[in-house]
């Protein structure tokens, strides 16, 4: 069974740690050992929520190595940029194109580094970088909050593993009245990297 | 079966497992979800006490009663219940009794990163260390058992990284035994249990005695284990530590240790003798490194790896990479960037109550002694309006010294409602008894917002949601002496300034009630307002409050809708009267 390593990195409600537990789940049911860490300050709203998912045949550590993450998956576009070097030669990233300014920036005081400095800085590491329009797929299927289901159908196409066992976790794991608009959000979310 | 569950869940599952009827503690990260999780299960008794010396006290009544206990606390819980927690050692207990403590290495949300293994020594109490969620599980119904077997309590350490990572657990075994038939029975002893000298004299010897013995069972508890590896590198750790150092050392040999203290020492030797270096991988204090060190054993721990901070498998290789113990890993392409990654501090979230009121504070200059809660967030620019904070109840104490101190600055102390009743009642007593003129500000969002929304003695609910009497701060407060007690709602700036006017000149000591309950609890919204651009003079008065939906564009002030929750504090604040609400 291949190590698979993620890092999901996003901001405070946006679903990043749904978006875990439901991976952390799906290599469960695919027959991996898994384990996943949660990294975030005290921040209730707006700070930095990263989430740390590891697949294998055995996981030591919950927390993921610098240099070997396979999948970087990005719910907003700078917080992907924060972790480069957590990257292995040739990984993949998934960003949301999706931009929340951090208060300094809302303040005048830092600039928002451009969609293409984010994408080189990525790219010293990354064989590929997969801009997925995530809060606008959501947002037309009535909710942006299921952006983080979109990533994962974005995902899902890229690690592989059986699409149904995908399926059959996130109808376990989403709100029962959502179900349907979850499977919609995956379903749209895999056609982007089909 | 196995089922994903994160450490805190797999602690409250094992208590439940084993048998605890009774759990008691007081919320902190990052150690809070355990409690909230066992008080789900059925035929379970828990509460959150107002602070952790009253939930230890609890636990450890119920365990004197023959009755299985737990009590949860962050590390600096074990502070605050440090008095009970030692009395107890001497006492000893008769129900199994096991503290689960949580230490927060890096202070993600903590005032410091005190190591509580250090307790343990401290107080001659054993201590556990799981290193992930199955072994949480397990742990805590060992030191249940290991507690009645040798009349002790238990420590069960955590760390932020093993309560908040989730890790597969065999929930095969779904039921606990049940419950004996027999009544529980307080046998009176009163030569053990009241810890007057002559009596604790007779106890302290005992004490040393059981210390020993339980070193001696440590030899063969099966949770100490020797790994077999090469001989040139022998690895001592515990905790999450432990599977850092298996992903760095693959090939070592290993000694794990479930035990923390007491440390079995043949078991250690034996190890030693196996191979040619070992070293300790452990965060924080050098715990385990001086005890070998005293055994006369050579290791290397800290002249490797920090002594200060969280470790992980990037920094335990890193350092091991240094001192020669393992090879450079062939490195992918070096990330060299200047990109500017501007952070995300956390902040007050949009429509808080806490901000309304700390902009009264600033604009009207005071001394502000702080405190511990979300509330904290207001010392951070644009309302810089905190300027100490030490501990949980510290900021009345400190007032009110600074003000006898001789301080011609006008001081007012700032606390929570949940601060307040967990520790803030006998410093508002000492300002009233010493004749001090201290204005406390108790900003009163009816939560416990900082940790998770949990319910208090003020709120009037319990953790399993049962309806009480609430405790009313206002009345608390005159019946304890004070004349002078307002309440306000945190959102009338204008009669908050004057009620703190009011009582800064009146020479008297107290109380303002500033009363707003948590939006992020009660998820109210209000229709956000509208920015007027011809009026706005991009003047910035409105981005001093601090609140996140304010953009400053080019030439005028944005607001996003979004995040906005609509309570119009920019609406008030605004001098050009250009944000307008509905
Ligand atoms: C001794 C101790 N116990 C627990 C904590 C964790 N903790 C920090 S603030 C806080 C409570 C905050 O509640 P409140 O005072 O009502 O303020 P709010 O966050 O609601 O604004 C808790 C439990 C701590 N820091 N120290």
């Amino acid at each position: 069974m291949k190590k698979t390593d993620f890092l999901m990195a996003g901001v405070g409600g946006q679903g990043t740690i749904l978006a875990s537990n439901i991976l952390a789940e799906v290599g469960l049911h695919l027959g991996y050992d898994v384990k996943k860490a949660e990294v975030h300050g005290m921040a209730q709203r707006g700070g930095q929520v990263d989430s740390h998912v590891r697949w294998g045949e055995k996981v030591y550590s919950p927390l993921v190595e610098e240099n070997s993450v396979d999948y970087i998956v990005g719910f907003e576009m700078l917080e992907a940029a924060r972790f480069p070097h957590f990257m292995k030669k040739d990984g993949v990233a998934v960003v949301n194109d999706y931009r929340i300014n951090p208060p300094l920036v809302n303040l005048g005081k830092a600039s928002y580094p451009s969609k293409e400095d984010i994408e080189s800085l990525l790219l010293t590491r990354a064989e590929k970088v997969y801009w997925i329009e995530g809060t606008k797929i959501a947002g037309e299927l009535g909710n942006p909050a299921v952006v983080g289901v979109v990533l994962l159908g974005a995902l899902s196409n890229l690690v592989g593993g059986d699409k149904e066992v995908w399926l059959e976790v996130i109808g376990k794991m989403v709100p029962p009245k959502f179900v349907d608009l979850n499977l919609e959000a995956f379903a749209a979310g895999r056609q982007v990297t089909a | 079966m196995k089922k994903l569950m994160t450490g805190n869940e797999a602690f409250a599952y094992g208590a439940y497992l084993g048998g605890v009827r009774v759990g008691a503690a007081y919320p902190g990260t990052p150690s809070s979800e355990i409690l909230d999780n066992f008080s789900k299960y059925p035929g379970v008794f828990a509460e959150w006490s107002p602070n952790e010396k009253v939930s230890m006290d609890v636990a450890i009544g119920a365990a004197y009663a023959g009755t299985r206990a737990m009590c949860v606390m962050k590390h600096v819980g074990l502070n605050v219940a440090a008095d009970s927690f030692f009395y107890a050692v001497y006492t000893g207990v008769k129900g199994g009794l096991v503290i689960v403590c949580a230490d927060d290495p890096d202070m993600h949300s903590s005032q410091n990163e005190q190591d509580n293994r250090n307790y343990a020594k401290f107080a001659k109490c054993p201590m556990l260390e799981p290193s992930d969620s199955e072994e949480a599980k397990q742990f805590v119904g060992m030191a249940l058992d290991l507690s009645e077997q040798f009349e002790t309590p238990v420590l069960v350490r955590s760390v932020t990284r093993l309560s908040h990572s989730s890790t597969p657990v065999d929930v095969t075994e779904a039921v606990p035994a049940p419950p004996s038939e027999e009544l529980p029975l307080f046998e009176r002893d009163a030569q053990r249990y009241v810890m007057v000298p002559s009596n604790a004299r007779r106890r302290h010897p005992i004490v040393e005695e059981r210390l020993k013995k339980l070193a001696e069972h440590a030899e063969s508890m099966p949770i100490n284990y020797i790994e077999p590896g090469n001989g040139e590198l022998g690895i001592v750790s515990a905790g999450v530590n432990y599977y850092y150092a298996k992903e760095v050392f693959p090939d070592a040999t290993f000694l794990k240790l479930g035990m923390v203290y007491p440390l079995p020492e043949k078991l250690i030797r034996e190890f030693a003798a196996k191979v040619k270096t070992v070293v300790v991988v452990e965060e924080l204090d050098p715990f385990l490194e001086e005890q070998l060190r005293l055994m006369g054993i050579e290791v290397k721990g800290k002249d490797i790896f920090p002594l200060i901070g969280e470790f992980s498998p990037s920094l335990v290789r890193s350092c091991a990479v240094e001192a020669g113990l393992i090879e450079a890993p062939e490195a992918p392409p070096e990330i060299k960037t200047e990109l500017e990654r501007p952070v995300r501090p956390p902040m007050l979230c949009p429509g808080c109550g806490h901000r309304a009121l700390f902009h009264v504070l600033k604009e009207a200059g005071v001394l502000i002694t702080g405190d511990i809660g979300c509330y904290t967030l207001g010392w951070a620019p644009p309302l810089s309006a905190m300027h100490t904070t030490g501990c949980m109840g510290a900021s009345i104490g400190v007032a009110h010294g600074i003000d006898k101190g001789g301080v011609k600055d006008e001081v007012v102390a700032v606390i929570g409602d949940s601060t307040f009743l967990h520790s803030g009642i006998h410093p508002l007593i000492d300002v009233l008894y010493n004749q001090g003129v201290t204005t406390t500000i108790i900003s009163d969002n009816s939560a416990t917002a900082m940790t998770g929304f949990q319910e208090h003695p003020g709120t009037g609910i319990t953790i399993q949601d049962q309806t009480t009497t609430a405790v009313d701060l206002e009345k608390l407060i005159r019946g304890i002496g004070f004349e002078k007690v307002d309440v306000v709602d945190s959102y009338d700036i204008e009669k908050m300034a004057e009620t703190l006017q009011d009582h800064l000149k009146s020479g008297m000591p107290s109380v303002i009630i500033a009363r707003h309950p948590c939006v992020l609890n009660t998820r109210v919204r209000e229709k956000p307002p509208e920015v007027d651009v011809e009026l706005c003079l991009n003047c910035g008065i409105c981005l001093d409050i601090g609140c996140s939906p304010l953009v400053q564009e080019e030439d005028h002030v944005r607001i996003d809708t979004l995040l906005c929750n609509g309570c119009g504090l920019c609406v008030k604040v605004c001098p050009q009267e250009a944000i307008i609400s509905e």
